[in-house]
């Protein structure tokens, strides 16, 4: 970077994935060399003015952030900046500040490559950085630091070695590696408050915590359990009922039924009837004298994959109501609210509307539920749903 | 109001005259175009009466069913928050997550308000005062959303906190002045706030604890109708959250009405990384609605009462169409308001006392009406003669008798009720539920008609035979239970003589132990079996026996079931017959189901089909009335065309259509049928002509196609 006096070079972009230490390694650089600077996160700034102004702030305090006028433009964030009067890394910043004028330099930081933010008006381009992602070991060495108080530092760094053995393959994200490290941790000690093994026998630790560590790679990992309920049950339980308990303990995936309203059931499997069959199909399924109609007659040659493979369709309202009227097994009138369970429908995200929500004439939808879910529902108002589908015919 | 002022002047009391204006205006309406006008005010109060009662039972009922579900999650924000503040080992290792409680409330979305005002309620009276719950229409984009969230956190404590005023206000307008608001702004708010707080109140919370929890009480963001949020806002918004957390004690509470595997479709494991989250599952509806129809319908408290056919639409529209609560007590609500606006007797529907009353105050015309009732004219039939000459001719007799059939029908509500639940009790657990598993199946059916001539009735008392002895006692000592609850003599007496046969059934425990020796007492034919060879003697004899073993085989269980069969099936005979057979049932009872259907439940479509096929409906004008449903040539011209429409096929030429459209106008105009101009479309037949067929089009029975020139398609099928 050179010394304070020199021109610095514009601007600088490091990317590497999460956590893989790039924020880290600025701030102590930046305290190292006792820089000047503003950290400014992305997310956080909505608008150009947001961004102007955290950057301003944190330069100069808040009577210059004040100075910037309702909606600044560029020109007048530099005005303002040169009117106070260094180096400011913003993070993940996409394509704003590059026209400063001053001895500043731009550094970004990013999950992503470069080439996603390139503008395609041209612009400088940074130094590029990359970090790349900690190897097996590296990870055991960071995690190894964070040692409990109580316990040595050698059986800590074991107990890392098990964790990293279960979870390197799934996971190499530091955070959440650290973060089961703590919620597994007091179950892996707890042999030792027992008094039953030593801190150097590893295999017995090893084939104590093992079981568990699946276990939460499958729940805690997943997010499945959340970590606060995992912690009750290691205290509240011992081994054997725990395991016992996880086969009783449904998770967040586990609840998948819902209650519709009768109608809503019939509206639901009718757009599920209407996405996953050719409309062409519709005369064979849905027609009482519909004759013999073969598969493979009205097979076409792009046809042949399955249905499911290809995702849901969409049908226009027209065909949902056909189809509706005669799946349901009563005469329904056309009323108000079959319409607005519809809608009700999209905004509890089981159907998908595919055409813009300003077109009133002929919208069309999509179903967004799985085969295992309008079965399901299916199942409720006995309604033998598989046969009327097309791919299981 | 006067003012002693001598100069001319324009003095305005604006406020105080809307007020009065309001109120008149709500009975006006009422009073507007109702049956009686004389007895209107007295019925308009007696609605208001009843349906204040109503609303406020619905409200208790609500906070008590929510009682439970909203307690955990009290303790679930309470324990995140404590959990936060001390500072472990595995607190400080821990990612930080961000404690969110999944709230699954179930598809009835328009119940979830009341539930949420009453959550956010108590959250700000026992947990924090910063509670902010946002909607997904208000929070387009993340600013909007970050608005809100902000707007609601800090103009709350304004409300809530008098102390703290002067600081609020301070920092109030700022925030509204600076456009940009970010968590920062609220981070450091709270940590003003929260420094401040313990200094500000220092004499009034003495104990340790609750300084604790006051130190750090933690901001709880409520996401009523998380599936309705745009993904992408949400997922910035956690992000960002997750950056203060170490600050801001955050919280999120997130209504989700499908299932909570939608968090995981919304957000990527990324962000519900960040998350940790904790189910909570609210009653269902159904079983709402259930306690809601217990409580209201089947309580001899409230007056008011809907027939069966009303009680089948809306519980219709609750099953089939929205599953909502709210809806359900709103279509109450309508025939309330119904019955006391159309029936000039409904001012007997109230309280004994005060209907006893209103009988002696009943107008001649209400006489009259009273002698017009069919249920009245059915008990007069049934009086000797010279009762019924006097009840059709003497008012005073009419009203003495009024009052003895209004205290009848009181009594008779008064022991329904109970009987009902009895019966319930007993057949609810029945295999294949011949009287159906909840009690509004079963009341449904006890409105209809008789229940006991109902075939499931007799099924279900078939079975009830068979229970075994543990269940019977059981189910007996429940309805028992019920019995005790009534104050009716009737009933009290029911349960005299039901606590006698379940003494019966106690006492054969001991009994038993003694009768096994009876069974073998009897002759055993078997001995005789042996001696006989004819064919036709066997037969006789084992017909004979299997008979007899029929007959000697009811145990003395046996016959105490059956004898305890009778008492309820007697009790069901004399007390569940249906209203109508009530005389003046129609004071309490509303039965315009096709009122509360149209009201509820709205066709637009087939109400526009019967616009335009049969236009008088609406118009009332004399000279459109036809019969056979067609269409006279004097009707609006959209009318007309959509009749020429219904004789086309699937593609209409419009060249044609425009003809016959002029054929039949000119009819109407009385034109001269060989005159040359008949038939002749000109310039203003032409564009009236373009105007109803776009209107047709509007309405969606046509639209243009591509297919042929000059044509347009038929949206609809079928002809006239």
């Amino acid at each position: 970077m050179g010394q304070p006096h020199q021109y610095s070079y514009p601007s600088i972009f490091i990317y590497g994935h999460r956590a893989s230490g790039k924020s880290h390694v600025m701030h102590v650089l930046m305290k190292e060399l006792e820089l000047s600077h503003a950290t400014v996160s992305c997310v956080e700034c909505v608008s150009i003015a947001l961004l102007f102004e955290q950057v301003l702030l944190s330069f100069f305090g808040c009577d210059a952030a004040s100075l910037l006028p309702r909606s600044p433009s560029l020109s007048d964030f530099v005005r303002v900046y040169r009117q106070q009067c260094s180096q400011s890394p913003a993070k993940q910043t996409r394509y704003i500040v590059s026209a400063v004028e001053d001895n500043v330099t731009v550094i970004l930081l990013s999950e992503i490559a470069w080439d996603k933010f390139r503008p395609n008006t041209g612009c400088f381009e940074p130094l590029l950085l990359h970090f790349p992602d900690y190897s097996k070991s590296e990870l055991q060495q960071i995690l190894s630091q964070n040692v409990h108080p109580s316990y040595s530092a050698g059986f800590y760094s074991a107990y890392i070695n098990i964790l990293l053995g279960v979870f390197y393959s799934v996971c190499r994200d530091l955070r959440e590696l650290r973060h089961l490290a703590a919620l597994n941790f007091s179950k892996f000690c707890e042999p030792l408050a027992e008094g039953k093994v030593k801190e150097t026998d590893t295999h017995k630790l090893w084939k104590h915590i093992e079981p568990h560590l699946k276990k939460a790679m499958q729940t805690v990992y997943l997010r499945e359990v959340s970590s606060l309920q995992w912690e009750q049950m290691q205290k509240e339980y011992d081994d054997v009922d725990l395991l016992h308990l996880f086969c009783l303990l449904k998770g967040l995936s586990a609840h998948t039924h819902v209650e519709l309203p009768y109608y809503s059931k019939f509206l639901l499997i009718a757009a599920y009837l209407a996405s996953y069959n050719p409309a062409r199909t519709d005369k064979r399924f849905f027609l009482k004298h519909h004759g013999k109609i073969r598969k493979t007659n009205f097979l076409k040659k792009n046809e042949k994959t399955s249905n499911h493979l290809l995702g849901p369709k969409p049908f226009p309202l027209d065909r949902l109501l056909a189809i509706f009227y005669s799946v349901v097994d009563s005469r329904v009138a056309p009323t108000a609210s079959i319409f607005s369970q519809i809608s009700s429908l999209v905004t509890l995200q089981l159907l998908a509307q595919v055409s813009h929500d300003d077109q009133l004439d002929a919208p069309k939808y999509k179903c967004a539920v799985s085969l295992d879910f309008i079965c399901a529902i299916a199942r409720t108002v006995n309604f033998d749903i598989v046969k009327y589908l097309y791919d299981f015919l | 109001m006067a003012t002693s002022s001598v100069s001319k002047g324009c003095f305005v009391f604006k406020p105080s005259a809307k007020k009065k204006k309001k109120t008149l205006s709500l009975e006006s309406y009422f009073v507007q175009g109702c049956e009686d006008a004389e007895s209107s005010e007295i019925r308009f109060r007696l609605c208001q009466e009843l349906w204040d009662e109503i609303k406020t039972d619905t409200e208790v009922l609500q906070d008590e069913l929510n009682r439970t579900i909203l307690d955990s999650l009290l303790d679930f924000t309470r324990k995140c928050s404590s959990t936060r503040q001390n500072s472990d080992w595995t607190s400080q290792m821990r990612a930080s997550e961000i404690p969110t409680a999944a709230l699954m409330l179930g598809v009835n979305v328009p119940d979830h308000d009341m539930t949420f005002q009453s959550l956010s309620d108590m959250l700000k009276q026992s947990v924090s005062p910063h509670v902010a719950s946002v909607q997904a229409k208000e929070c387009g984009a993340l600013k909007h959303l970050m608005k809100k969230v902000l707007e609601r956190l800090m103009d709350t404590v304004v409300v809530v906190d008098d102390e703290d005023e002067e600081e609020n206000v301070e920092t109030s307008p700022r925030v509204h002045r600076s456009m940009h608001c970010s968590l920062g702004i609220l981070c450091d708010w709270y940590t003003a706030r929260t420094k401040k707080s313990p200094t500000g109140t220092p004499g009034k919370k003495r104990s340790s604890q609750v300084r604790d929890e006051q130190q750090q009480p933690p901001v709880v963001i409520i996401f009523k109708d998380l599936e309705a949020f745009n993904p992408r806002v949400l997922q910035d918004f956690i992000l960002i959250c997750s950056q203060y957390i170490d600050r801001l004690p955050l919280t999120f509470i997130f209504g989700i009405a499908t299932s909570p595997s939608t968090i995981q479709h919304m957000l990527p494991h990324s962000v519900s990384s960040l998350l940790c989250i904790e189910l909570f599952q609210s009653l269902s509806c159904t079983q709402h609605l259930a306690t809601v129809i217990d409580k209201l319908i089947l309580a001899s408290r409230i007056h008011f009462k809907l027939n069966g056919k009303v009680m089948q639409v809306l519980i219709g529209v609750f099953l089939y169409h929205d599953f909502s609560v709210r809806n359900f007590i709103k279509g109450l609500q309508l025939a309330l308001l119904e019955h006391f606006h159309s029936q000039p007797l409904s001012v007997l529907c109230c309280k004994k006392k005060q209907a006893l009353f209103n009988v002696t105050q009943l107008s001649k015309p209400n006489l009259d009406r009273i002698r017009q009732l069919p249920s009245f004219k059915r008990y007069v039939e049934k009086q000797e003669a010279q009762e019924q000459v006097n009840l059709m001719t003497d008012d005073s007799h009419l009203k003495e008798v009024c009052q003895q059939l209004i205290k009848d029908l009181h009594k008779y509500h008064k022991n329904y009720y109970p009987i009902l639940r009895c019966l319930h009790t007993l057949t609810s657990s029945l295999p294949r539920y011949p009287l159906g598993k909840q009690i509004r199946e079963l009341y449904l059916i006890c409105l209809a008609k008789n229940v006991w001539e109902n075939e499931d009735y007799q099924s279900a008392m078939k079975l009830v035979k068979m229970l075994a002895k543990g269940e019977m006692v059981s189910l007996l000592q429940k309805c028992v239970e019920i019995l005790q609850l009534s104050k009716s003599k009737k009933m009290k007496n029911a349960l005299v003589q039901l606590e006698e046969l379940l003494a019966k059934f106690k006492q054969l425990d001991t009994a038993t132990e003694m009768t096994p020796t009876v069974e073998a007492s009897i002759p055993s034919p078997i001995k005789n079996l042996q001696k006989k060879t004819d064919l036709f003697q066997l037969q006789k004899t084992l017909l004979e026996m299997n008979e007899s073993r029929r007959a000697k085989r009811l145990s003395p269980f046996e016959n105490l079931r059956n004898e305890a069969l009778e008492f309820i099936d007697n009790l069901v005979k004399s007390h569940l017959s249906p209203p109508e057979s009530q005389p003046l049932y129609e004071v309490c009872y509303y039965s315009s189901s096709a009122t509360v259907r149209r009201h509820l439940n709205a066709t637009p479509r087939t109400s526009i089909q019967a616009a335009l096929s049969n236009p008088y409906y609406y118009l009332q004008n004399d000279s459109l009335k036809s019969e056979d449903g067609t269409v006279s040539n004097t009707a609006p011209d959209i009318c007309i065309a959509y009749k020429l429409h219904l004789e086309c096929g699937r593609l209409i030429n419009l060249y044609d259509w425009l003809e016959a459209y002029s054929t039949v106008v000119s009819a109407a105009e009385g034109n001269d049928q060989d005159s040359e101009n008949f038939g002749k479309v000109d310039e203003v037949k032409h564009a009236r002509f373009i105007r109803a067929v776009s209107a047709l089009e509007f309405l969606g029975f046509i639209k243009s196609t591509k297919q042929k020139t000059d044509h347009v398609a038929r949206l609809t099928w079928g002809g006239c």
